[in-house]
């Protein structure tokens, strides 16, 4: 089973990728943003849990009306310097509302962790070989912040 | 309500928020560090972490580039920098263009005990590289400049605290950078700028900001253009969170050398660039930082001028020829009375541009404290000034300066040139320009021949990152690599102050051992079609390039 790091706990993963469900395996499904196009119908009449995964070039402002039908938004970062989904994060939590989890994919290292937690995610799937232990203390890396206001952070160094 | 005031000059003192952050900081990378040391992170996962601490991997060791935020630094950190180089380095620094030091040849393992070092005065390396938002400059004669509408320092400094560490824009396209000025007179280059900010105000007497974007040099120079005229000042930080969301998103991450804002601004034009910034503007708004008039007061309280005596202005000292040229190019007149702008050069005809010992930088601190309210700027024309000089003061601290090599009476003519370190240090670099900058010394060594030609701007660059805006140089010059020998593309007519303009190639490139030459040719074509007084960024508007081009490249030609 697949490690996360979710709300700051080590924990395994409850999802499934759509590619990876098994018969009898989790009834929580992550599905691509392009298969949520193609057959939205379908998928709107699925009863357990739903979960979409997109890009960095996807605009989640197209994706706003249907928020309500995901329990989980799964974020691609494709590489050590993309920048876009940290930009989506913030627009699903503050403009958009989203209060499920938001998942950090793909070469999440904790180096990144800090700001992608103030960004508004609270779920990780870190890359491969990186220590959990050490990326959940990395989410306590700073204890004062600059943004929106300056201040200590209420989720600092004794998390 | 601002802290209690160690010195008595203006300046920003951190407070515990501050601090915190800077040395979590150096405990960050200090970790990161040791990771890569061990085998823990691979060099393409190191990079973009070590970057952004302000550290490159050069030609012969790390380079360290350290943040001078509006290039203003207290005696005691211009102390501290002295101390780093000297311990940690070869006893000497480069004063960079945009206000910044770096150190050559650090050693990887040092670099955290070096963070370390600078968190003591209050100063780090956060973000002077990498793709996030860069030291934000100013004007090096803000707060004394008489055609000054407001001291723009206060908003660079709550710029650079909004910036540092910013969640959201930590890994954008490319890097960004910030320029603003306070005064029509743009001495901060802010029109090559990814964002440049003009004070401005309203109708009303109130503060705001008349915004470019989209300015750079490197590749493919730009002027930065307005897209809007008036910024109020509490909507100042989300307008430029819109400006940077829109570039985090769509700015082009497949190209490197198409990754600036400004390909978006010139692909998307700047009315729809415009558009866009607006439409997110407008829907962020609710949630978007609103700069509290307290915060501002805050931060203002730290730039309360100095406690300026009251004098009188005084008649120069006119005997001796030496200071007479030297008050005439290194100073600048103040807008207190009886006070002057003392200038430094790091230009003198010898030494490496913007280069400084560390016996230089401890003699400037102590003449700091003796002159100038302790306080110490660095121009982005790579000098220092001390800008609260009295005048009673000034045959003194001639004298001072004169016996450390930096009261070379040059500032704003020829030999005052810009040039980035080169081949001789940068691995980015085809050319060198170390060399160069000392056959051009050289060339113009006769001091009345120099101050004949009157004010040129010099400016060169390696490689065409243009590091040196020799885009903007009155003369430009750009190290290009041929066959692995070093040639150098001329250009002129090009102008950062006033009305900013790039420079036109005047032919083919030069060899290195002809382009002293080859500006002395230049310089005769202006010397002799001048108009009375007209300088020479007048005469190459006015002629053209053409009688130049046909000078330069005439039968005995210097370019092969």
């Amino acid at each position: 089973m697949r490690k996360l790091l979710l709300r700051r706990e080590i924990v395994e993963d409850e999802w499934d990728y759509l590619a990876e469900q098994r018969p009898g395996g989790s009834e929580a499904v992550i599905i691509s943003l392009a298969e949520w196009r193609d057959n939205t119908e379908s998928w709107r009449a699925w009863r357990e849990r739903l979960g979409v995964r997109i890009g960095p070039a996807d605009r989640v402002e197209t994706l706003a009306p249907e928020l309500a039908r995901f329990e989980l938004i799964a974020i691609e970062f494709p590489g050590p310097g993309e920048g876009r989904g940290y930009t989506q994060a913030q627009l699903l939590r503050t403009r958009y509302g989203f209060k499920g989890e938001l998942r950090a994919v793909g070469a999440v290292k904790r180096d990144q962790l800090f700001f992608m937690a103030r960004c508004g995610f609270d779920s990780f799937e870190l890359a491969e070989g990186e220590d959990f232990e050490g990326a959940r203390k990395a989410l306590g890396t700073f204890s004062a912040t600059y943004q929106p206001q300056r201040r200590y952070q209420e989720s600092g160094t004794n998390h | 309500m601002a802290p209690a005031r160690a010195y008595s000059a203006p300046v920003y003192r951190y407070d515990a928020i501050d601090q915190t952050l800077v040395n979590e900081r150096v405990a960050q990378f200090r970790d990161q560090t040791q990771r890569f040391l061990a085998g823990q992170l691979t060099e393409d996962e190191f990079r973009p972490l070590r970057l952004r601490n302000g550290l490159y991997i050069q030609r012969h060791a790390p380079m360290l580039r350290i943040s001078i935020p509006y290039g203003l630094l207290s005696s005691t950190q211009l102390r501290k920098l002295a101390d780093i180089a000297r311990r940690y380095d070869r006893g000497f620094g480069h004063f960079t263009t945009r206000q910044n030091l770096q150190l050559n040849w650090p050693t990887l393992a040092n670099v955290p005990d070096i963070l370390a070092e600078l968190a003591t005065v209050e100063m780090h390396a956060i973000q002077t590289s990498g793709n996030c938002v860069r030291n934000v400059t100013a004007d090096h004669l803000a707060g004394v400049a008489a055609d000054e509408l407001d001291d723009p320092r206060p908003y660079c400094e709550i710029i650079r605290q909004w910036a540092t560490l910013h969640p959201e824009f930590t890994y954008l396209p490319r890097k960004f950078k910030i320029a603003v000025t306070g005064a029509p007179d743009d001495r901060a280059a802010s029109e090559v700028h990814d964002v440049g900010l003009h004070m401005r105000r309203d109708a009303a007497g109130s503060i705001g900001f008349e915004v470019l974007v989209g300015g750079g040099l490197g590749r493919a120079p730009m002027i930065g253009q307005v897209i809007r005229e008036f910024l109020p000042l509490p909507d100042l930080l989300s307008y430029l969170e819109a400006v940077l969301r829109v570039y985090n998103q769509y700015g082009r991450r497949d190209n490197i050398h198409k990754a600036r804002i400004k390909v978006l601004v010139k692909s998307l034009g700047i009315a729809k660039f415009r558009e866009e910034v607006e439409a997110e503007w407008q829907a962020s708004r609710e949630t978007a930082p609103r700069l509290e008039e307290a915060e501002v007061q805050r931060v203002r309280a730290f730039f309360t001028p100095p406690a300026y005596e009251s004098l009188s202005d005084i008649e120069i000292p006119q005997q001796d020829a030496e200071f007479r040229a030297w008050y005439r190019y290194n100073t600048r007149a103040h807008k207190v009375k009886g006070y002057r702008v003392a200038f430094i050069s790091l230009k003198a005809h010898g030494a490496v541009p913007g280069d400084m010992t560390s016996e230089q930088m401890e003699a400037v601190a102590a003449l700091a404290d003796r002159y100038s309210f302790g306080l110490v700027r660095a121009t982005h024309n790579q000098n220092l000034l001390l800008a609260d000089v009295r005048q009673r003061d000034l045959v003194e601290l001639w004298k001072a300066l004169r016996a450390l090599n930096l009261a070379f009476p040059n500032i704003g003519t020829l030999t005052d040139m810009i040039a980035c370190p080169g081949l001789d240090f940068c691995s980015l670099a085809n050319a060198g320009t170390l060399n160069v900058a000392a056959q051009i010394q050289q060339r113009f060594s006769d001091l009345d021949y120099l101050y004949d030609l009157g004010d040129i701007e010099i400016k060169m660059s390696g490689c065409m990152n243009a590091c040196g805006h020799h885009h903007v140089g009155h003369i430009g010059i750009l190290g290009v690599d041929k066959h692995g020998e070093e040639w150098y593309q001329i250009t002129i007519g090009g102008s950062v102050n006033g009305s900013t303009a790039l420079g036109e190639v005047i032919g083919p490139s030069v060899r290195q051992s002809d382009v002293a030459e080859t500006i002395a040719r230049i310089v005769e074509v202006y010397r002799e079609k001048r108009q009375d007084e007209e300088p020479f960024i007048d005469a190459v508007r006015r002629l053209g390039v053409a009688p130049f081009k046909e000078r330069v490249y005439a039968k005995t030609a210097a370019a092969a």
